[in-house]
């Protein structure tokens, strides 16, 4: 107790002088403040908004790290591959160099700049008009967005959904702990259909591949879901790189290995609810099994469209796509999710069945999962309502029983 | 499978209110409670699975050109469908006259608190768009005419719930003073039909590229209508986002 106290009582004698918001901030990053938040959903935790942000952050940085890199390693591979050359990915060989990180860092850190630097922005600008102290819900939002972008999005596209997640998907809601949608996600609904080129096809997932189209030295920028979808094979990737992340995709969505120790962290510290993790996992692989079932049956041939994509191991649909990043980090928002735990079943096996659903049914929409999550989010309230009527009926009941 | 296929597709993928924006009108005003959403969404599944078939019956073996070919020879070339607008409200003000009179019987308090709605279901667009867009995409059976009824109503239940349940939700949200009421509505609305957009383009395709002539060329049909698909999709945003 004794630091912790100190640090409290020192907070309590420096109230309303001018550094303590500077040592609040800091006191609340590294410790568990006395108090808990006083609005918002999050009232129902016992547990101070900021921290709760910086947990998830956290968790989120193996994420953006191996991002940095991946994106550099991608661009390389992509121009041996063009040359003629195969690489085999090892860690220490090629992956953690450093041209990989310059050329990572060189693309995806503009994004994590861009999108706090707009994001937060927008946060002053509606903390100053509507009177109040500036949220720390942009925290992870900010984090989040360039984490499930295309590396090579222009950065004024990316500043404008930012403002348009911010403002239409929060602050007209109240800010903070009121929004329906997922703000981050919302953003990449925003991208996705406002400027669909640089949002899907086979170009813009590796870096310079959008540049070099068309001339000689063109590489090729698609992600495994892609392929799939074409019905096309997959020549030398073997699952391991999926789970490690060696493969072309957004951002910080292709390490599935950072990402499961993410949700670890993430369900340790309670943050995340791991109800919502495993019932997603469990409805995204019933789906892929009902998939395996029709193939196995007979039902659809090779000559459809859907066939590449449904003849996929169930299991594997976990890895190659962004489902897992989708369950971890989006599905869990305690904000925009179902609050009831009966319903955070509900709610996570839906997404799960429908992500995989909308992959594979869907030839407009490569990958389903953001969407799967944005739907679930509109129905997490009208779940949440039939559960708590569900309890309110049965205990009326009981109530009932007891006094007849 | 036909069956299941319109029926998906009528709920969800041209869902009326979030594909096709209509039957607006109760639908924001009614969604304040869930009870009362579930109440009127009820009264339309009703209104539609009924009103559709029968304007169906009415369309086959009155409205359409050719469709009095029954009466005898003389009558095959008469075309009744400029009739089609007001047989087929005729048609809905009744079955509503119906319901409101069954829901005052069976459930004073729902009728009460649905109020002018009620009878306003004759006029809502969701019930005569139904009934036109039966018409327009020549369905084939009563059966399915049934069915696509049953299933736009499903959809537009699965809406007005949803929106209620949500309304509940941000009851005591802090929304800024200009925008409450009628304007954070809309505003959800739209974001709902992003939402709703992931099922937009689905169930496309499948096995009707079965004949296959050259791989190549399937690829790349295949292709354009992916780029299509996602035109349109754009479209319909643009169409959302300026409804907001």
């Amino acid at each position: 107790m004794g630091l912790k106290s100190n640090l409290h009582n020192l907070k309590e004698k420096y109230k309303g002088t001018k550094m303590a918001p500077a040592f609040n901030a800091i006191h609340t990053f590294l410790y568990l403040p006395n108090e808990t938040t006083h609005g918002g959903t999050h009232v129902k935790a016992a547990d101070d908004l900021k921290r709760t942000m910086n947990t998830v952050i956290m968790a989120l940085i193996p994420c953006l790290i191996f991002g940095i890199f991946n994106a550099g390693y991608q661009h390389y591979a992509a121009i041996d591959a063009a040359a003629g050359i195969t690489r085999e990915a090892s860690l220490f060989g090629n992956f953690l160099t450093w041209d990989n990180f310059v050329i990572g860092a060189w693309t995806v850190l503009p994004l994590v700049i861009v999108s706090y630097g707009v994001g937060l922005l927008v946060e002053f600008i509606f903390a100053v008009i509507k009177g109040h102290e500036v949220e720390e819900g942009y925290l992870v939002t900010g984090m989040l967005v360039p984490l499930i972008v295309p590396v090579d999005i222009p950065l004024w596209m990316l500043a404008v959904a930012v403002v348009f997640g911010v403002v239409i998907g929060k602050e007209v809601f109240g800010g903070t702990g009121m929004n329906i949608l997922n703000p981050a996600l919302a953003i990449r609904a925003f991208l996705f259909f406002a400027y669909p080129t640089w949002m899907s096809g086979d170009k813009v997932w590796v870096h310079g591949a959008v540049e070099r189209a068309g001339t000689p030295d063109a590489i090729s920028g698609e992600t495994l879901l892609g392929a799939y979808a074409q019905n096309s094979s997959l020549a030398g990737i073997d699952y391991m790189d999926m789970f490690y992340g060696f493969i072309p995709g957004s951002v910080g969505e292709t390490s599935k290995l950072l990402i499961i120790v993410g949700a670890l962290f993430l369900i340790f510290t309670k943050i995340g609810s791991w109800r919502i993790i495993l019932s997603t996992i469990i409805g995204a692989l019933s789906m892929g099994l009902i998939f395996n079932g029709v193939v196995d049956a007979g039902w659809i041939g090779d000559t459809s469209k859907f066939y590449g994509l449904m003849s996929v191991p169930f299991w594997q649909h976990l890895i190659i796509g962004s489902i897992l990043f989708g369950a971890v980090y989006m599905a869990t928002d305690p904000v925009t999710a179902s609050q009831t735990n009966k319903g955070k079943w509900i709610y996570g096996f839906l997404i799960g069945f429908l992500s995989i659903m909308i992959r594979v049914f869907n030839p407009a929409y490569p990958e389903g999962v953001f969407l799967a999550i944005l739907l679930m989010n509109v129905f997490a309230p009208t779940i949440d309502h039939y559960v708590v009527q569900a309890n309110v009926k049965r205990r009326m009941k009981r109530l009932k029983v007891k006094t007849a | 499978m036909e069956h299941i296929e319109l029926f998906f597709k009528s709920i969800f993928i041209d869902n009326m209110v979030f594909a096709t924006f209509l039957g607006m009108c109760s639908y924001l005003a009614v969604s304040k409670k869930v009870s009362t959403a579930v109440g009127l969404g009820a009264a339309v599944i009703f209104v539609l699975a009924v009103t559709v078939p029968i304007n169906w019956l009415l369309d086959q073996y009155v409205l359409q050109p050719g469709a009095l070919s029954w009466l005898g020879e003389e009558y095959a070339s008469y075309d009744l469908s400029f009739l089609s607008f007001i047989m087929f409200i005729a048609t809905i003000a009744t079955m509503v006259q119906l319901v409101e009179i069954v829901v005052e019987k069976f459930s004073p308090s729902l009728y009460n608190s649905l109020g002018i709605f009620l009878p306003l279901i004759a006029v809502n667009c969701a019930i005569l768009g139904g009934s036109l867009f039966m018409q327009s995409r020549e369905i084939e059976t009563i059966g399915l005419a049934f069915n696509y009824g049953i299933a736009s109503g499903i959809g537009w239940f699965l809406a007005i719930l949803a929106i209620a349940a949500i309304r509940e939700k941000i009851r005591y949200s802090n929304v800024p003073a200009p925008l409450r009421g009628l304007g954070i509505t809309f505003i959800i609305t739209g974001l709902m039909a992003i939402g709703f957009m992931s099922f937009g383009g689905m169930l496309t395709g499948g096995d009707d590229e079965g004949s296959k002539k050259t791989e190549q060329a399937a690829q790349i049909e295949k292709q354009d209508k992916t780029e299509t698909k996602v035109i349109e999709n754009n479209s319909t945003i643009a169409n959302n986002t300026t409804v907001e």
